[in-house]
């Protein structure tokens, strides 16, 4: 398993952070949450985040539970080298897959045209490349609910916006650099539109706020405008 | 019900936050300065994880339309109602009617104002505190307006004449007024990768808040500091009292509205007990940073909690009595 496989920085005195490396990359994203899988099963007393990043994991804890912060480190270190039965609630990572649909160009996706001039391609193979990916949530972060995703096809990297906009529809489908991901809620933004999900990416009135959570695979299928209209679950 | 008929400079609902949801992108929030609260609602006979209001340097104009029994603390805000001056750390009790006007405060920068029975708004997420720069919790997680109505939780009718208690809290323990003390800083990560002049001057120069300062982070004006070489990261967890170095070099102390995640070198980290004396300190103010390790900084939350809870105790002891 992951095993002590990673170095461990104290931030303060109430958390930990677990550096599995300094990159962005699957398989060490993999390592992430595979070790955020075996802490929460671990139910240490006091911890009150696990919170994975692209190559790291943060843990928040209540230092009063945990004065000698060696001691939680030491914890931590024998959470993750324990070996684990398998339970029958257990998900193993990356095999839960959530599907969007998104309405590629025209007015939800603004930008897909430039991105096709940018990565000489044609608009339609654009948006066959992106629905061919087979995408991980590698974190979350930036706001509620926004998902950074691994996995988009290295032909459709671009540069951002060099003037962000100040309100990026909610459900917009953006690639900035060599990631892309979906803005949750109306947000400004520098990553180039290419299309939009009618579905609500996060609610904070439902139990389950956000729909994309760490480590949750990811597919996108296209879909036209009058099924945009038809599942649009975004205010008017 | 409060109604505001004028909010302040920025007037928000907070109350511990909402812990634990950072693998989601939502922050904690809650009140900055987090002994100030407990102790405005233990002042009222509160539960700890009620709802107040957080003010900021200018406090608002507000109409109660019922009986309520107030408490202020946090820094001293000029406080008025019925053409009477109103003390902080102490149960007030107003008439339904009264008309509380909230000014300025000479030192400091956050009030809390908490009203018997709590802020009665709907909880998101788990808590009230209203995320200003998510834009989560209740009213859509904005600052409060003119003509916001907040409903207040049921109270027990208080007897007799609408009076202050006869005695009140020494608010010295809990609000640094002269803002002279430096703040305590732990390693951070990236410390070492500072260049030389910078080690030295992170401890010793004087730095101040600089205006653009706000519940999600201080930024530090005064010396710039650099590192040895640029360093790339990718983005990674942090948490409120993370000290990040942007290439301007102009440090950011991350406060509780922050980011889940930040991908600027992290220089240190405040200790969670010097916290509330962050948010204590205004544009302008004088920081200085003195060193500490984890396991000191450890034992100073605790004293601090334990001082906390005597405190709640003796309070509740005294409203009893009273």
């Amino acid at each position: 398993m992951t095993g002590a496989d990673c170095a461990i920085e104290l931030l303060g005195e109430s958390a930990l952070l677990l550096r599995f490396g300094n990159a962005i990359d699957r398989a060490l994203n993999d390592r992430v949450h595979a070790a955020a899988v075996a802490l929460r099963a671990a139910a240490l007393p006091g911890v009150e985040d696990i919170a994975p990043a692209y190559a790291s994991l943060l843990l928040r804890f209540d230092p009063r539970s945990w004065p000698d912060i060696e001691a939680f480190a030491r914890a931590v270190r024998a959470a993750l080298a324990q070996p684990r039965a398998v339970r029958s609630d257990d998900q193993p990572v990356g095999t839960a897959v959530a599907e969007l649909p998104v309405c590629y160009g025209g007015e939800h996706g603004p930008d897909l045209a430039e991105v096709a001039a940018l990565t000489r391609l044609t608009q339609d193979q654009v948006i066959a490349r992106h629905v061919a990916g087979d995408y991980r949530v590698a974190m979350l972060g930036f706001a509620p609910g926004f998902a950074y995703l691994l996995g988009l096809d290295a032909a459709l990297a671009v540069p951002r916006l060099t003037s962000p906009r100040l309100r990026v529809p909610a459900g917009s489908v953006a690639i900035g650099g060599a990631q892309t991901g979906v803005y949750p809620s109306v947000l400004p933004g520098g990553w180039r539109l290419i299309g939009r999900t009618p579905l609500r990416l996060f609610d904070a009135a439902r139990p389950a706020p956000a729909r994309l959570t760490p480590g949750l695979r990811v597919r996108f299928r296209a879909i036209d405008t009058a099924t945009f209209t038809a599942l649009s679950e975004h205010d008017a | 019900m409060i109604e505001v008929l004028a909010p302040g400079l920025l007037t928000s609902l907070q109350d511990r936050g909402r812990p634990g949801l950072a693998h989601l992108g939502i922050g904690r929030a809650g009140a900055a300065d987090l002994p100030a609260l407990r102790l405005a609602q233990a002042l009222v006979g509160n539960p700890p994880d009620a709802c107040a209001l957080e003010i900021t340097l200018t406090g608002p104009t507000l109409r109660l339309h019922r009986d309520a029994e107030i408490a202020l603390t946090g820094a001293p805000v000029a406080a008025e109602a019925d053409g009477r001056a109103l003390p902080g750390w102490t149960p007030l009790r107003l008439r339904a009617g009264s008309v509380l006007r909230l000014g300025g405060m000479r030192h400091g920068c956050r009030s809390y104002l908490a009203v018997r029975g709590g802020i009665d708004v709907a909880a998101v997420l788990g808590s009230r505190s209203q995320d200003l720069n998510a834009g989560l919790g209740p009213l859509g997680g904005r600052a409060l307006r003119a003509g916001d109505r907040l409903p207040l939780g049921a109270m027990d009718a208080f007897a007799g004449a609408a009076d202050h208690a006869a005695w009140s809290l020494d608010p010295r323990p809990w609000f640094d007024g002269a803002a002279a003390r430096p703040l305590r800083l732990l390693a951070g990560t990236h410390g070492g990768l500072l260049d030389a002049a910078s080690r030295e001057a992170l401890f010793a120069a004087p730095f101040r808040i600089a205006a653009a300062s706000n519940r999600v982070g201080c930024r530090l004006d005064g010396t710039r500091l650099a590192l040895l070489a640029p360093l790339e990261l990718v983005s990674e967890g942090v948490v409120a009292g993370t000290v990040q170095l942007p290439p301007n070099g102009q440090p950011i102390v991350l406060f509780c509205e922050h980011p889940v995640s930040g991908g600027y070198p992290r220089i240190g980290q405040l200790a969670a007990v010097d916290l509330p004396r962050l948010a204590q300190r205004r544009p302008g103010d004088a920081l200085r940073f003195a060193p500490v390790d984890a396991g000191e900084a450890a034992r100073l939350l605790e004293a601090r909690e334990q001082r906390l809870a005597r405190m709640e105790t003796a309070i509740a002891r005294r409203r009893a009595a009273s």
